[in-house]
């Protein structure tokens, strides 16, 4: 019954604080690309699926609505897949159902986010993300729940802050090699430790910026992937999981909504061993230690073990399980649902060895991509082969 | 081999922060205020009276038998009504905390705020509220530490998280 | 290809204009907790897919998803949003299990307007920010402009429009669930308070409160699950251009595309004499009109003398929005596409009390996401 499904195509936008495309224009720049790079045109698109995170930040109202022109939507079936922060891994995971159930035979998904037009700050959007009655009143911030959860998680396992800016350290440095990339450097872990607290132990280094872009993926079947080209990635694997609203009841140190998903994308491609199965893991990096957080969670380390991993360089773009090759969203920037799929590109560029500078050194096969999102809830988890 | 060997630049132009201030770029500004008054529901509506009278309440699952706070009329593990109020202390741990630096729109603080996950005592382990930390200084607080609710006053009191004004240590 | 989900459970709460006593969480649970009972489910075992419909700003949270796992019994599950109405859910749903990753899946979409103060300046903010933003009037002047133009090429009489709004609110006097239920005639309607004119306020649906709650299963599934499943044998969702000045406003594209390929689904060659019953799109009462066009249950223009001469009353040849429709009982937001199949579901399944019509094997079902948007799903359902 179930189709297997391709990516064969793929484009992004430059990820930048402020840029002067409009959301519709930055959804038609990626969709332009992604056709492009796959040989198509809008006619040859039978549904879409659009992402984008809160309304609030572009600033309207049933955003997906408005970006339709852009998103190529117009006239399609189109859905505006939606689970926070992991929307940028769920578009293509949307498209996959669209393809993989029968109904169509190619999807377009697309992902945008604009996040410079609300003021004073983004970040403001993400006060309304918390409970209106018990939470909000306290003056919450999304920090606090990263950071919350970053404490917790040094605390459990004994890690040290510099374990942890060792990741944005690599992530930025990657960035330096991606043509996209809004804050690619040349880092130490000495620059981490010493920029400003923000929210500790969150400090400025630690943390993803706020940007806009977009990203876009053309999906297709079987059937037509092999007439489009010789080097499909397939999308062998989805899963997503939302663990419960009450996130002061959790045990933060641990990821258990990722395990879940990630074992439903493992379970799908017929992956048993993750970390010995996967070459490369586009790891979901809004905070450095997330990537090692979320690492755990995707069985790609043991428990508490991942920040060991990241300081032995197993996970630098010439190590054993390159993760974050691109750059991530430390180093590219975090347009929220783009970032997630620009995640999904790095994969694809990676598994068709056509990432130039940031190709990795082994021989990719197997790759990963995750995002995470809302109250530290959502996992969602693609495994994509060549 | 660039990224895709059809591909060769990328779209998009950046406005820089100098472009916005010599006026080189153009934006419609509006101010958007949606307006809400939430139903609180059976189980916080509860959880506020409490709040005003200087208790916190929750709310048991028999079947489970875990205590929740905050309370909920269903038991999200075992899917099905929860059972009975039970009243829980004001006293607990802090399972995490954060000292935070910037306030909900990014601005920097003159007064860092502290931030702590604290777990209630009587509730079932792991069951903790967010609230905030005070009588306290910044690079005293400990995960594990004892702290116990500073409430308002009972005529201050207005039925809201906020009528505890924040947590304080307490000794070991 | 063909499809074939069935639905197996159904559960609603609310339908009052205010439910101030439940949260929306609670209000959700009361109608997931039955939806679960009616299909002989556990959720917490049984589920593979949850699926929400709604938008951020009528919540007044932004990423809602976060607040719906516990109520539905999907804590650790996967659980998605669908910023769209509940057809477009159901539709993701049948995707679901077509693809293999669900024998059973959840959609659940909501109202709880009442928890809203400004509900119009929320409609407005999806007007486009560059250029229709600045009009400011209540976002029903789309409507009007849209009603204008439906009368001016079709020759529809201002009558027919009124006379949707006496059928649905007279329908809706007989449905537990109809808030708008009244007894009132062409004049009352065509003289009531102007909205924006054409139309008049009471050819606007007012909003209210509910959650409803479906459960959908594989047809091999659905077997196993009791003895009144309903099945979809089609779906289809569409949408036209977001730029209100670029639509052909007299006709319903988008719901022309979305019963075109539901149809296609379903292997329907000649839909206006094939269903039995129609729950469409009301939520202003030209829109009925418009999107019975479109349907293809009327001729073009056809459609406002069917209506007058009785055609689409309960008792006639196609009854229309028996239950009332949004006219009658009330809107529900993204919710409101599966209020009507609720009511259809009820009467396939012969559970609609005083509402029953007899005989009722085929209906088909169609929704619109309301005011500025040109999107709508319709779905095919039979037993
Ligand atoms: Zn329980």
């Amino acid at each position: 019954m179930k189709n297997r499904v391709a990516i064969v195509g793929a484009g992004m936008t430059l990820f930048r604080r402020r840029m002067l495309e409009s959301p519709k224009e930055l959804s038609f720049e990626a969709t332009r690309m992604a056709l492009d790079s796959a040989g198509l045109e809008l006619k040859d698109i039978q549904s879409v699926v659009s992402g984008s995170a809160p309304d609030a930040f572009d600033g309207m109202h049933m955003k997906g609505e408005y970006l339709l022109d852009g998103t190529g939507g117009i006239g399609k079936p189109n859905q505006r897949v939606y689970v926070g922060g992991g929307t940028g891994v769920f578009t293509p995971i949307g498209g996959w159902w669209n393809v993989a159930s029968g109904m169509y035979d190619t999807c377009l998904c697309v992902a945008e986010e604009k996040m410079s037009p609300l003021h004073p700050h983004p970040q403001y959007a993400f006060w309304s993300i918390f409970d209106q009655i018990l939470e909000r009143p306290l003056g919450t911030t999304l920090l606090w729940i990263f950071s919350l959860e970053m404490r917790r998680y040094m605390h459990k396992y004994g890690i040290k802050e510099e374990e942890i800016a060792s990741v944005a350290v690599k992530n930025k440095g990657n960035a330096v090699d991606h043509p996209c990339a809004q804050l690619g450097a040349k880092i130490t872990v000495e620059d981490v430790m010493n920029s400003e607290p923000i929210c500790w132990p969150v400090k400025r280094l630690d943390v993803s910026p706020p940007s806009d872009g977009a990203a876009a993926v053309v999906l297709a079947s079987e059937k037509v992937a092999k007439k489009l080209t010789d080097q499909p990635v397939w999308l062998d694997g989805v899963g997503w999981t939302l663990d419960s609203t009450h996130w002061t009841n959790r045990d933060l140190a641990y990821p258990e909504y990722v395990e879940k998903a990630a074992w439903m994308a493992y379970k799908m491609a017929g992956i048993k061993k993750p970390r010995k199965e996967i070459d490369i893991a586009e790891v979901y990096d809004p905070f450095d230690y997330k990537e090692l957080h979320h690492m755990e969670g995707l069985q790609l380390a043991g428990k508490g073990e991942a920040p060991q991993m990241a300081v032995d360089g197993v996970t630098q773009r010439d190590g054993d399980l390159p993760v974050c090759p691109s750059g991530g969203l430390l180093g590219v920037g975090n347009p929220i649902a783009a970032a997630g799929m620009m995640k999904i590109c790095e994969v694809f560029w990676q598994l068709r060895g056509e990432a130039g500078k940031r190709q990795v050194k082994k021989d990719a096969r197997t790759g990963l991509a995750q995002a995470w999102g809302d109250l530290m809830q959502v996992g969602t988890v693609a495994v994509m082969r060549s | 081999m660039n990224m895709s060997q059809k591909i060769t630049s990328y779209p998009g132009h950046e406005i820089t922060p100098e472009d916005v201030r010599e006026g080189k770029y153009l934006d419609v500004v509006y101010k958007f205020e949606p307006k809400y008054s939430w139903a609180a529901g059976v189980a916080i509506s509860r959880f506020l009276a409490e709040l005003k009278e200087g208790r916190i309440i929750a709310r048991k699952c028999m079947r489970c038998e875990r205590i929740l706070v905050p309370p909920r009329m269903y038991c999200e593990q075992c899917f099905r009504p929860t059972d009975e109020w039970i009243q829980v202390k004001d006293t607990g741990t802090v399972n995490t905390y954060s000292i935070s630096h910037v306030g909900t729109d990014a601005r920097r603080l003159k007064t860092p705020i502290l931030v702590a996950v604290v777990d209630l005592d009587r509730a079932t382990p792991g069951m903790g509220i967010l609230h905030n930390l005070g009588e306290v200084e910044p690079s005293k607080i400990k995960v594990g530490m004892k702290v116990k609710a500073v409430w308002k006053s009972s005529s201050e009191r207005q039925g809201a998280i906020t009528d505890i004004r924040y947590f304080k240590p307490i000794g070991d | 290809m063909p499809l074939r989900v069935g639905i197996v459970g159904v559960g609603y709460s609310g339908f009052d204009s205010m439910t101030p006593g439940l949260s929306t969480r609670e209000l959700m649970f009361e109608a997931a907790s039955r939806a679960y009972e009616d299909a002989g489910i556990d959720p917490r075992k049984d589920v593979q897919s949850f699926i929400c419909c709604t938008e951020d700003f009528w919540e007044g949270i932004s990423i809602t998803d976060e607040y719906m796992p516990d109520q539905l019994g999907a804590v650790l599950k996967p659980l998605c949003t669908i910023s769209s109405d509940g057809i477009v859910g159901l539709a993701t749903a049948c995707m679901h299990i077509m693809s293999g990753i669900a024998d059973v899946a959840v959609v659940e979409s909501h109202s709880k307007i009442s928890d809203v103060l400004n509900p119009d300046e929320i409609s407005s903010f999806a007007l486009d920010p560059i250029y229709n933003h600045h009009v400011n009037a209540d976002p029903r002047f789309v409507a009007g402009m849209e009603m204008t133009r439906y009368l001016k090429d079709t020759g529809t009489k201002r009558d027919h429009c009124a006379q949707v709004a006496v059928k649905n609110k007279k329908n809706a006097l007989l449905n537990p669930r109809g808030v708008h239920g009244a007894n009132l005639d062409k004049r009352a309607v065509l003289s009531s308070k102007v909205a924006a004119s054409p139309l008049t306020e009471l050819e606007s649906s007012k909003t209210i409160d509910g959650s409803i709650v479906f459960v959908l299963a594989s047809a091999q599934k659905a077997k196993k699950l009791g003895d009144h499943t309903v099945s979809i044998s089609g779906i289809g969702w569409s949408s036209d251009t977001p730029w209100i000045e670029d639509r052909d406003m007299a006709k319903a594209v988008y719901v022309e595309q979305s019963a075109a390929r539901a149809y296609k689904m379903a292997g329907i060659r000649n839909p206006t004499t094939y269903f039995d019953l129609a729950e469409v799109d009301d939520t202003y009462s030209y829109k009925e009109l418009q999107s019975l066009e479109a349907l293809k249950l009327a001729g073009k223009g056809k459609a406002g003398k069917m209506v007058e001469s009785g055609t689409f009353d309960r008792d006639g040849r196609l009854p229309v929005n028996a239950s009332g429709g949004s006219l009658g009982v009330g809107h529900l937001l993204e919710a409101t596409g599966l209020h009507r199949v609720l009511e259809a579901v009820l009467q396939l399944r012969g559970q609609a009390g005083r509402l029953q019509i007899p005989r009722v094997k085929k209906a088909v079902v169609q929704s619109w996401r309301g005011i500025p948007t040109a999107t709508g799903a319709a779905a095919v359902l039979g037993n």
